[in-house]
């Protein structure tokens, strides 16, 4: 282990209160980093917490599949509550697209249900393997942000439930302050049992899509901007590229078709990334190469196609386990908001440093998001320019450059995603989140995770 | 019933519908348009499972709580599933106990337990149901068993023989019931990932629940004899099987 993530993890454990070491499993997050051991208690019924941890006098964390990237979904000789088995639905009304089901519930098993019946996600992130609760606790931003905001502002209601027993019934009417803080509120207000969530309808699983070539940020904002009645716009941008081929990129937007067609279930992924990539696998040279050729893989300035939703929006799901890709060491992501005042200034000056650094980032992704307040406290998203890095992590390198980059976002008035974060400092989180102490007030208090210690301090009370 | 039946019209009688595997497979019965009679012993358990598969599109879902192992109840039960079904094309027995082998290996009660739930309340339903089936010259019978009935294993090997004892005798009973018209299946799943299995060493490697659903409902359909679910159980169990009992002994299985 690289000096820099040493220091940094012993002051992790430095923070911990527990001394006892119950866990024999690891769980992962899906960047892999950092790896830390906590007991594994599965909740399978809706009664099962907190029925299920009484009795233990540690720390719990509910986690759903794991898909966060960093330490929010860990909790180092803690015990972490997986929800994935508390899945049923609960009721669906054909009429207004309201599905109520179990937090535990992937967006994979509701896109199963819904889609034959019509019915589509509001809001969905990159992957459709994160659960209803998790995808209220990180408060996802999707594709649409723009026009139908985060996925919170689709929940009208939920149930949370408190260690010490008490059922909140949350919506905006009801317990409004449990529902704004629940909402982004990072999984520590206590555990969602149900929630209700609004669908739309659609008529076809297809995407009108279209991408198209952009070079340098001008472009890319000229896009945002003439694209603004489209529902759905990202942009996929080669961050190791400099010179006349800075911040190139492809501008992807799409429609749901409105042309009526077959309604069918999805196939079974079957693609499985089968082992750990070497560490020399991902440098500078092969992942410029592949940008390159991501690049010019769309002939031409412009593409149109009909495409189906599936590889719109989920195109590395079809590969499970893709993270394996980034070898043993594990990833990290990075990704900011910077508001629209420095929004440009803000993305150029980062993507240069990026490219300087020579550290290779497979998907760099930027977006717009739009001005549809969310209602959660700690939501992550605002108005602004977003960009989402992948790292695999390199000895003695990744972690400085992180620094740098976090720093950067704090002096262009922008902020970091939690759910993507495994390196920013307790510092830069409490200037990035001020709502943090709020947060703090609303915490269940047998509720904590990694993430949380690590950047506020705070222990559970136990 | 023939094998293209309209499966909408299917009457599903559900034993042990609260465990992790009928669960699974209820949901895909459930989004054909079945009808499913559930029973299982925890109340709150079981209205969560009927209201899920009622919201998957079941054409009716009722139920009972009953414990099984009170095989003086499985008369009254049975008819009244029957009834409330009005008829019955399919009954799927699914409950039992993993148990724990280790205070098993100290007490009877706790091995006569595991007995008398994985082996003795199925008898006293199969009889019935069996009885039932043939007087109609019609049903399927199926059954969840375990590969850990194919051999006897210091690790769970009371557990393993009440699941022997089962697979015999429906394999028996299949010998006395196919000319009648009535199908026996024995379904014999390696280990799964569900609330029974939570917690074991290399539970992430189990099969998904899933996946095991969907064979077993394909064996329903195709009114298959025994099923072996991941299939790779089947050599594996095959070599398992016919490793000679010296060398097996010697063995930390």
């Amino acid at each position: 282990m690289p000096e820099i993530e040493t220091q940094q993890r012993l002051t992790y454990k430095q923070g911990s209160a527990r001394k006892s070491a119950p866990g024999e499993a690891s769980f992962e997050s899906w960047g892999r980093y950092p790896s830390y051991k906590a007991n594994i208690i599965p909740l399978h019924w809706q009664s099962d917490f907190p029925a299920a941890v009484r009795g233990i006098h540690d720390a719990v964390l509910p986690v759903g599949l794991g898909r966060s990237y960093g330490d929010v979904c860990l909790l180092d000789q803690g015990n972490l509550l997986p929800t994935p088995a508390m899945n049923r639905l609960i009721s669906f009304d054909p009429e207004t697209g309201l599905l109520t089901a179990e937090a535990g519930i992937s967006l994979a098993q509701i896109l199963d249900f819904s889609v034959p019946r019509g019915f589509f996600l509001p809001v969905t992130p990159g992957t459709k393997y994160v659960t209803l609760g998790g995808a209220i606790a990180n408060d996802i931003h999707g594709k649409n942000h723009h026009v139908a905001g985060t996925f919170g502002r689709h929940v009208t209601e939920f149930e949370l439930v408190r260690s010490d027993g008490t059922v909140l019934r949350c919506s905006p009417n009801e317990n409004p302050e449990f529902y704004a803080m629940t909402i982004g509120g990072l999984g520590l207000t206590g555990l969602i049992r149900w929630a209700t969530l609004r669908l739309k309808p659609i008529v076809s699983r297809k995407i009108d899509y279209e991408g198209i070539q952009f070079h340098g940020i001008d472009e890319f904002l000229y896009l945002t901007e003439a694209s603004k009645e489209i529902e759905y716009t990202v942009s996929w941008v080669d961050c190791t590229s400099t010179g006349k081929n800075f911040c190139r990129g492809i501008f992807m937007q799409g429609d749901h078709s409105t042309r009526r067609d077959e309604l069918k279930p999805s196939p079974e992924p079957k693609l499985v990334f089968p082992f750990n990539a070497p560490g020399f696998a991902l440098n500078h040279v092969s992942v410029s190469a592949f940008n390159t050729l991501f690049f010019h893989k769309q002939m031409g300035k412009r593409q149109v196609a009909l495409q189906d939703y599936e590889p719109f929006f989920y195109p590395l799901d079809k590969v499970l386990h893709w993270n394996r890709m980034y070898g043993k060491s594990g990833l990290l992501q990075f990704q900011y908001v910077i508001p629209w005042n420095n929004a440009r200034e803000g993305t150029v000056a980062i993507l240069k440093e990026v490219a300087k650094s020579g550290l290779a980032s497979f998907l760099a992704v930027l977006k717009a998001f739009g001005d549809v307040p969310s209602p959660g406290v700690m939501s992550f998203p605002r108005p602004g320019i977003t960009l989402a890095l992948d790292f695999p992590i390199k000895p003695g390198k990744s972690f400085p450059l992180f620094e740098r980059l976090a720093d950067m976002t704090l002096e262009f008035g922008g902020r970091l995603y939690p759910a993507k974060d495994a390196a920013m400092t307790a510092a830069q989180f409490q200037a990035f989140y001020p709502e943090w102490r709020q947060l703090a007030r609303f915490r269940d208090p047998l509720i904590t995770s990694s993430f949380w210690e690590r950047v506020t301090g705070e222990q559970p009370n136990l | 019933m023939s094998s293209n039946a309209n499966h909408s019209s299917r009457k599903i009688l559900v034993l042990g519908a609260t465990s992790g595997i009928a669960e699974a497979t209820c949901r895909i019965w459930a989004s054909q348009g079945a009808s499913l009679f559930l029973v299982a012993r925890n109340a709150e358990k079981l209205a969560a499972v009927a209201t899920d598969l009622r919201t998957r599109g079941a054409s009716f879902v009722d139920t009972a709580v009953a414990d099984l192992d009170d095989t003086e109840q499985h008369p009254a039960l049975l008819a009244h599933a029957v009834n409330a079904l009005t008829g019955l094309d399919v009954a799927y027995l699914a409950h039992g106990v993993l148990g724990d082998q280790t205070q098993a290996e100290q007490d009877f009660n706790t091995a006569a337990h595991i007995l008398h739930t994985n082996l003795m309340a199925p008898v006293s339903l199969l009889t019935w149901l069996a009885n039932f089936f043939v007087q109609r010259r019609a049903g399927t019978i199926a059954v969840l068993s375990s590969v850990a009935g194919d051999r006897g294993r210091k690790s769970n090997y009371v557990y393993g023989s009440s699941k022997a004892g089962l697979s015999a005798f429906l394999a028996g009973l299949r010998n006395r019931v196919d000319r009648e018209g009535v199908t026996v299946l024995t379904i014999k799943p390696g280990p799964t990932k569900t609330a029974m299995t939570a917690g074991m060493k290399g539970a992430e490697k189990f099969a998904d629940v899933d996946k095991v659903a969907a064979s077993i409902v394909k064996a329903v359909d195709g009114r298959a004899d025994s099923l072996y679910v991941p299939f790779q159980w089947q050599p594996i169990m095959f070599v398992i099987r016919h490793i000679p009992e010296r060398v097996f002994k010697k063995l930390n299985l």
